[in-house]
């Protein structure tokens, strides 16, 4: 299939940036968008130009480097991760626009690669249970409900892409660190900073220049793994319980 | 440390020398089950107020690098951490699907510590070091503890309690699970543990940067040389003990189920320091991979094997039928080869026969599916039968998420046309050489998880991976390396050490001249070809005649290579042509150690199959007598011929057994 591409280009933080336009006449099918784009830095390169810089890493829509936003969507028009996505969601002929993920949290680095630091501080705040190697129970010491132990998991499944915020017209992250908040907040292990997490996080949030939600629900939507939206539910009852000085 | 080589023997074979045999592994004597307990209690204990002024610096953030990272933070130590992504949470470990073993018990259907560790030792066909895997078995239960205690979301029944699946042909139910991402779920456990303790001040943390260099001064390894992927800055980090947990090297294929940047740089410098490689040619080929579809393919994408419990593997019997829709191809045209050449198992014989046999029928022109490079690569895996028989509600209930997943990547829908499916690389068992304290040749220099090679031998069992990096990081890893630095304080290295200095300088040349060879091939396409050649010939099947055209033809691609790539851009800033090449280039010559690994051992074991060790039913054939040892490999110096060193495997606690799947 023959495709037209238009790219986003910047060569660093301090350059402006602009769209630049690109041909590939001759594209299979069952190519993933990504080896899509190896392809064209492959003709690039041969041309003597620089090639497209984007992140990826694993290729199967886990490790949740890989993101950018084409024809306006993050991660595209399907719900999946950008290199789950295949060349045949589009048609021959089809014009196909490029741009990283759209944040002042996520400054651009360079064309399509964006700097997610600030999702791993609002974890280092407080998303993560304090348990010092070797001083845990038996793991069968705490039994938890299997519904609790399953919503736990649906939340854990964020893969920390971004594509929530960049959906976002607020660019608010509400929706990672709801599922953070759901995640621990739905075992036992997590209770006892509980409160302390969400206030922390949260801090962090709002200090990194994220915005707040408005429920759109474009985060949830986006989002290759499904996250729901209620689990911003849940971190705005957490933030109020802890807010008021206690749960109840 | 090439000026310390042992020059050792004559070329043997032309190929390599032979240096002086290792005979100490630093194991404690006494009883299998005591060993452990008495190396935790003969190890030196470092004072806690000693432990801040003591630093350790870990590349890699995956399941052994990041689990090391948080619980030597957790005691004091000063730890810099470094990974080449934008996030310690991306590592590889990630997309490990299975599970996670642990001689739990709590089925209560038999297992033990011991039965673990005779599975591992049996499933990686008696290659492995026996003090090293039931140290393995025995730390597994901890494990499960540690990631519960985290918040590590595993399956549960409805009684709360965990649930545990059989994983891999075991007899017993010892592994743990979410659902198909546990990779996933373990590593998010250990990189918040590792987060926290970047919050606390005891990790620093050093995401997009990539390790150029092991600097070695007196013989101990004291810090790295790294480079700042964002920036382009070449920094140098100097610490009291390097441990590098940086992963397997099954990139070298091009194709392969790792990520595209998982690279054995920091092995492969290391490596060229000093440090001996252990067993490269034990490679891990699993068989239900999803095929390539063409030359534009990136990377290869793991399924399962599970799948193969109910769906049936078959190739048509006459080649002209091979392009047919599989639909139209009568039962009697069918070749289900697994069935017909292995009664007994049938589609469940192990990986590397399930992936051996699908090879050999492509080859022999019944491949289906789109033709690379003129040959067909994929056999059916076929749902048919299993529909018919349990229903499709059935079906998608045991293995929707899969079905799912082969659609998205395919287009094709698997509920009404069989699965096409292919072996690739996903594991690799060889690494570098390590001792019972998990250090390597270097004094100073450590090596956990997939990067060494300690634990699985010749083969690797399912569940067995993430077991191995999580017991290395959490338990053994904080219990050996205080040991060492328990001999500080250590000398304080100035930044303009000749040591340093000279890495330092080492490191820009070698960018220097990828920018200003400006010749015509990009490096991805050294890349592919490197991964053709080591596919074909140091595969799945391996011939003396094919390694030795292999390693001539790895060695013309590496002189091509270094005069003829193209690297555009500059070395300042992000620039990810220059990041490839240096892994390319370590990966032309792993390739050739590779095939002179595979070369000199003459036997076929587990995940090394040698053509020309083989029974008279075609079954791989182990040579207890002549190679039932550990080949540690010496650096030989550029252009010169590698130095083995043979650890000898003895086995006092399991009786070696060849194994029979008829």
């Amino acid at each position: 299939m023959r495709i037209a591409l238009k790219i986003w280009r910047q060569d660093g933080p301090a350059d402006d940036g602009r769209m630049v336009d690109y041909q590939l006449p001759d594209v299979s099918e069952d190519s993933s968008f990504l080896e899509m784009l190896d392809l064209l830095n492959e003709q690039l390169i041969d041309k003597g130009e620089e090639p497209v810089a984007f992140d990826s890493d694993c290729r199967e829509g886990i490790c949740g480097m890989c993101g950018v936003v084409i024809n306006g969507e993050a991660h595209g028009p399907e719900r999946t991760t950008t290199c789950q996505l295949h060349m045949r969601s589009f048609n021959d002929g089809d014009e196909i626009v490029i741009e990283p993920w759209r944040a002042d949290p996520f400054p651009v680095i360079k064309d399509l690669c964006v700097d997610r630091s600030s999702f791993d501080r609002i974890i280092q705040a407080g998303g993560f249970i304090s348990a010092n190697t070797g001083s845990a129970p038996d793991a069968h010491a705490t039994a938890v409900p299997k519904e609790d132990a399953d919503r736990a998991f649906m939340a854990a499944e964020c893969i920390g892409c971004g594509a929530c915020v960049a959906a976002c017209p607020n660019a608010s992250a509400m929706l990672f660190m709801g599922s953070k908040v759901t995640h621990l907040g739905e075992l036992p292990q997590g209770q006892p900073e509980r409160e302390a997490r969400v206030l922390q996080m949260t801090a962090q949030h709002d200090l990194e220049g994220f915005g707040g939600c408005t429920n759109l629900g474009e985060c949830s939507r986006a989002c290759p793994k499904g996250i729901p939206l209620n689990v911003i539910s849940q971190l705005n009852g957490d933030y109020r319980r802890a807010g008021y000085g206690g749960r109840d | 440390m090439t000026d310390t080589v042992t020059r050792g023997t004559d070329l043997v074979d032309g190929i390599y020398r032979e240096g002086a045999p290792i005979t100490d592994t630093k194991a404690p004597s006494g009883d299998i089950a005591d060993k452990w307990t008495t190396r935790k209690f003969e190890a030196a204990l470092v004072n806690p107020a000693n432990r801040r002024k003591l630093s350790v610096i870990i590349v890699g953030t995956g399941l052994a690098g990041a689990s090391a990272g948080a619980t030597l933070g957790e005691a004091g130590y000063r730890v810099k951490s470094f990974c080449y992504q934008d996030s310690p949470r991306r590592a590889h470990s990630i997309a490990a699907q299975g599970g996670i073993n642990a001689a739990k018990n709590y089925k209560g259907d038999g297992d033990s510590v011991h039965r673990l560790f005779y599975d591992t030792v049996k499933g990686g066909d008696y290659r492995s070091r026996e003090t090293n895997v039931y140290r393995l078995a025995e730390v597994s239960a901890d494990i499960i503890d540690q990631c519960v205690a985290q918040g590590v979301p595993f399956a549960r029944e409805y009684g709360g309690l965990l649930d545990n699946r059989s994983f891999g042909g075991v007899q017993v139910s010892r592994t743990f699970y979410a659902r198909g991402q546990t990779g996933q779920q373990l590593l998010i456990g250990a990189y918040q543990a590792l987060e926290r303790q970047i919050a606390a001040g005891t990790v620093e943390m050093f995401a997009r940067h990539e390790m150029l260099e092991l600097v070695v001064v007196d013989g101990k390894a004291r810090g790295i040389i790294a480079r700042d992927m964002v920036t382009g800055e070449i920094e140098t980090h100097l610490a009291d003990a390097v441990v590098l947990a940086s992963g397997g090297y099954g990139n070298v294929f091009f194709l392969s189920t790792n990520a595209m940047g998982c690279n054995v740089t920091a092995s492969w410098r290391a490596h060229r320091k000093g440090a001996h490689f252990a067993n490269p040619c034990y490679t891990q080929i699993h068989p239900t991979c999803i095929p390539q579809t063409g030359e534009h393919q990136s990377k290869l994408t793991l399924m399962s094997e599970s799948l193969r419990n109910d769906g049936r593997i078959w190739v048509p019997k006459n080649a002209e039928d091979c392009d047919k829709d599989p639909r139209e191809i009568a039962e009697d045209d069918r070749d289900y080869y697994l069935e017909r050449i292995y009664p007994g198992f049938g589609n469940l014989v192990p990986r590397d026969i399930a992936s051996r046999q699908a090879k050999n029928m492509c080859d022999e022109g019944r491949g289906v599916g789109p033709a690379v490079d003129g040959v067909r690569r994929g056999v059916y895996l076929d749902f048919g039968d299993a529909i018919e028989r349990l229903g499709e509600d059935a079906v998608r209930s045991k293995y929707g998420n899969l079905f799912d997943m082969y659609q998205q990547i395919t287009g094709e829908n698997p509920y009404q046309v069989p699965m096409r499916i292919y072996p690739a690389v996903h594991y690799t068992m060889g690494g570098l050489w390590v001792d019972y304290d998990l250090q390597s040749s270097i004094p100073g220099l450590f090596v956990t998880g997939e990067a060494n090679f300690s634990d699985h031998g010749a083969n690797r069992l399912g569940a067995s991976a993430l077991m191995q990096g999580l017991a290395d990081g959490y338990f053994v890893l904080p219990n050996t390396i205080r040991d060492y630095l328990a001999q500080g304080p250590f000398t304080t290295i100035a930044g303009d050490d000749p040591a340093v200095a000279e890495a330092v300088q080492g490191v820009q040349e070698r960018i220097d001249t990828f920018l200003s060879i400006n010749g015509t091939r990009s490096v991805d396409s050294y890349h592919k070809a490197l991964g053709k050649i080591m596919w074909e010939k140091c595969g799945m099947e391996r011939t003396e005649e094919g390694l030795r055209e292999a390693i001539e033809e790895i060695r013309a691609l590496r002189e091509d290579f270094w005069s003829n790539v193209r690297v555009l851009g500059s070395a300042e800033g992000l620039n990810q042509s220059l990041e490839k090449a240096g892994r390319v280039a370590d990966f032309l010559e792993l390739g050739e150690l590779m095939c002179i690994d595979a070369l000199h051992r003459n036997e076929s074991c587990g995940g090394h199959f040698r053509a020309e060790s083989q029974t008279e039913d075609g079954e791989a054939l182990r040579h207890d007598d002549e190679y039932a040892y550990v080949a540690a490999w010496e650096w030989g110096g550029d252009g010169e011929a590698p130095v083995l060193h043979k650890e000898d495997l003895v086995y006092d606690f399991i009786e070696l057994k060849q194994r029979s799947y008829k």
